[in-house]
C-alpha cells in the first residue's frame, strides 16, 4: 500500500529530511571510505549518522564532522540508519586541536558523555548539551583542562540521574561530621566512619576533598574554575570519581589511561 | 538463508565463507567469485592461491622503517640515492605508496601502523613510536616529517610525536593542510581554512 505522500514528497507527520545542531562525539569507520558519526545534540539526545564517503580527500562533509566539532547537521530518514546529506560547522573549536593536553580532554569528555548516554533517551539533553557546549568552550579558551574534567563529569552524573549523596550518610541518614569519611560507589555517596566499618572501602574522603566535589555539583563553570586545587587534592578527588564512573559504567574509560601517560 | 548451501560440496561452500570474509564482499558477491573461480583455468587458479599464501610467509615487515618489505629491509631503505638524514612518518604503508607516486619526496620513511586513539584504547605503545625514538636516536637525522591524516588521531600522533621529538634537537615538521586540488572554498571547514590562511604562500 502507497503511505500517504504530501507536496514536496515529505510522508506525512515525518520528514524525509530533518536539521539538528549536534556536536560530533564519536567516529567508527565503515566499509572503504564511510564512517558512522554519533552526535550528541539538545533535542534528541545521541543520534547516529551515517556519513558517506567522508574519509576521501574531497569530501564535502568531512571537515564539519571531526571529532568535537559543533555543526549543523541534516540527515535524511534511513531504514535503519539516517544518512547525513549537509553538514556546516558552528564553532569548531579551533583551539582545541592545537594543544595534546586539551585536545585530550575533550577525547575523555566525548567518550564519557558517549558511554554515559543511550540513543533517544529522554533525559534532560537540552542541560547536558550546554554543559558539554560550556565546558568545550572553556576548554579552547585555555582554561585548567583538570578543573573542566571535574566539573563535567561531576555534573555529567547529575543530569544522567547518579548524582552522588553527598550531604548525609548513605548508610544511617546523618550528617556528615567534618572529618575523614567514606566514599562507597555502591551506596552511591558517602559513608560515615561508623556505617563504613568492616566494610573494607578504599576510597576515604577528606575534609577539603568532600568540599570540593560538593561545591562542583551545584556551581556554574565559571565559578568552577576559579577554584584552585593542590596537587593531593587534585588526584584525591580525580580517584575518587573515576572510581564512581567506573561503577556504573562497570567498565574502564579508555581515554583516562591516554591522559594518565601523558601526565 | 542458508537453505541453499545444503545444495553446495564442502569445499565450495568453505570458499564462499572464506571469501565472505573479505572487506567489501558480502555473501552473494562470495558465491558469484568462488563459481568463477570453479570455472577458471587451473593455473591462474593455482596463481591466486599462491599469490595469496605469499603474502604471508613471503613478507616481513622492513628493519628499519617497519614498511611491509620482501627482505629484511625494504627497497627504500636499501636504496643509495635516499637521503637518509630525513624521515617522513606515516600511519600505514598505503600511504607510502601514495607519497611515492608523487616521487617528489627523497627520504625515507617510518611506518607507525596505526595512530593514537585514546578513546579505542589504541596508546603509544600499540603503535611504533618506541622504534622511531630509537631511530632517531640513533643520529643522523635533521629532519623529522610528520605526514600522519589530518585527523583527530593524526593529529594526537602528531602533537604527541612533536612533543617527545623535539627536544632531542631534531628539526620536525608536519604536512602542510590546506585546501585539497579541485575542491571549492564555499565547502571548506574552519579547520582547514584557518590554516590555509596560516600557511598561505607567496608566489
Amino acid at each position: 500500500m502507497q503511505r500517504p505522500r504530501v507536496e514536496g514528497g515529505e510522508v506525512m507527520g515525518n520528514p524525509r529530511e530533518f536539521q539538528v545542531e549536534g556536536v560530533v562525539i564519536r567516529k567508527t569507520r565503515l566499509g572503504e571510505a564511510d564512517r558512522i558519526i554519533t552526535l550528541y545534540t539538545p533535542t534528541l539526545g545521541k543520534i547516529q549518522g551515517f556519513a558517506k564517503s567522508v574519509r576521501k580527500p574531497k569530501s564535502k562533509l568531512s571537515g564539519h564532522l571531526e571529532m568535537l566539532a559543533y555543526s549543523q547537521v541534516t540527515l535524511a530518514r534511513g531504514k535503519n540508519l539516517d544518512t547525513i546529506i549537509g553538514s556546516q560547522t558552528i564553532n569548531s573549536f579551533l583551539p582545541l586541536r592545537n594543544d595534546l593536553d586539551t585536545a585530550s580532554c575533550g577525547i575523555y569528555l566525548a567518550e564519557l558523555l558517549n558511554l554515559f548516554t543511550v540513543e533517544a533517551d529522554r533525559i534532560d539533553n537540552q542541560r547536558l548539551f550546554q554543559l558539554l557546549l560550556s565546558t568545550l568552550e572553556s576548554l579552547s579558551r585555555g582554561s585548567s583542562g583538570e578543573l573542566c574534567l571535574r566539573y563535567f563529569e561531576v555534573q555529567l552524573l547529575g543530569l544522567t540521574g547518579y548524582r552522588p549523596q553527598l550531604q548525609v550518610c548513605t548508610g544511617c541518614g546523618k550528617a556528615l561530621k567534618p572529618t575523614v569519611n567514606i566514599f562507597s560507589p555502591g551506596a552511591g555517596g558517602i559513608l560515615c566512619a561508623g556505617c563504613a566499618a568492616n566494610k573494607g572501602l578504599p576510597y576515604s574522603v577528606s575534609v577539603n576533598c568532600l568540599k570540593v566535589f560538593r561545591f562542583l555539583q551545584d556551581c556554574n563553570i565559571q565559578t568552577a574554575l576559579r577554584l584552585k586545587l593542590s596537587r593531593g587534592l587534585g588526584l584525591e578527588l580525580e580517584k575518587l570519581i573515576r572510581s564512581y564512573c567506573h561503577f556504573i559504567l562497570e567498565r574502564e574509560v579508555k581515554s583516562a589511561a591516554w591522559l594518565d601517560s601523558l601526565k | 538463508m542458508n537453505q541453499g548451501y545444503k545444495a553446495i560440496t564442502g569445499s565450495v561452500s568453505r570458499l564462499i565463507s572464506e571469501l565472505g570474509k573479505l572487506p567489501g564482499i558480502g555473501p552473494r558477491s562470495a558465491q558469484r567469485l568462488a563459481y568463477y573461480l570453479l570455472r577458471a583455468n587451473e593455473e591462474d587458479v593455482y596463481n591466486l592461491a599462491n599469490a595469496i599464501t605469499a603474502i604471508k610467509t613471503g613478507t616481513r615487515l622492513c628493519s628499519i622503517c617497519y614498511n611491509i618489505a620482501d627482505e629484511e629491509k625494504c627497497p627504500v631503505c636499501t636504496s643509495k640515492t635516499r637521503e637518509n638524514s630525513i624521515i617522513c612518518v606515516v600511519e600505514q604503508p598505503q600511504d607510502i605508496l601514495a607519497l611515492e607516486h608523487v616521487g617528489i619526496f627523497k627520504g625515507v620513511y617510518h611506518v607507525l601502523h596505526g595512530a593514537i586513539s585514546p578513546s579505542e584504547g589504541v596508546g603509544t605503545d600499540n603503535i611504533r613510536i618506541k622504534e622511531l625514538v630509537d631511530r632517531v636516536e640513533q643520529g643522523n637525522i635533521s629532519e623529522l616529517i610528520i605526514a600522519t591524516n589530518p585527523t583527530t588521531e593524526g593529529e594526537t600522533t602528531a602533537l604527541y610525536l612533536y612533543r617527545l621529538i623535539s627536544p632531542m634537537g631534531i628539526h620536525v615538521t608536519r604536512l602542510a593542510r590546506g585546501l585539497p586540488f579541485g575542491t571549492e572554498i564555499e565547502y571548506a571547514d574552519d579547520v582547514t581554512l584557518s590554516r590555509a590562511l596560516e600557511g598561505r604562500q607567496d608566489f
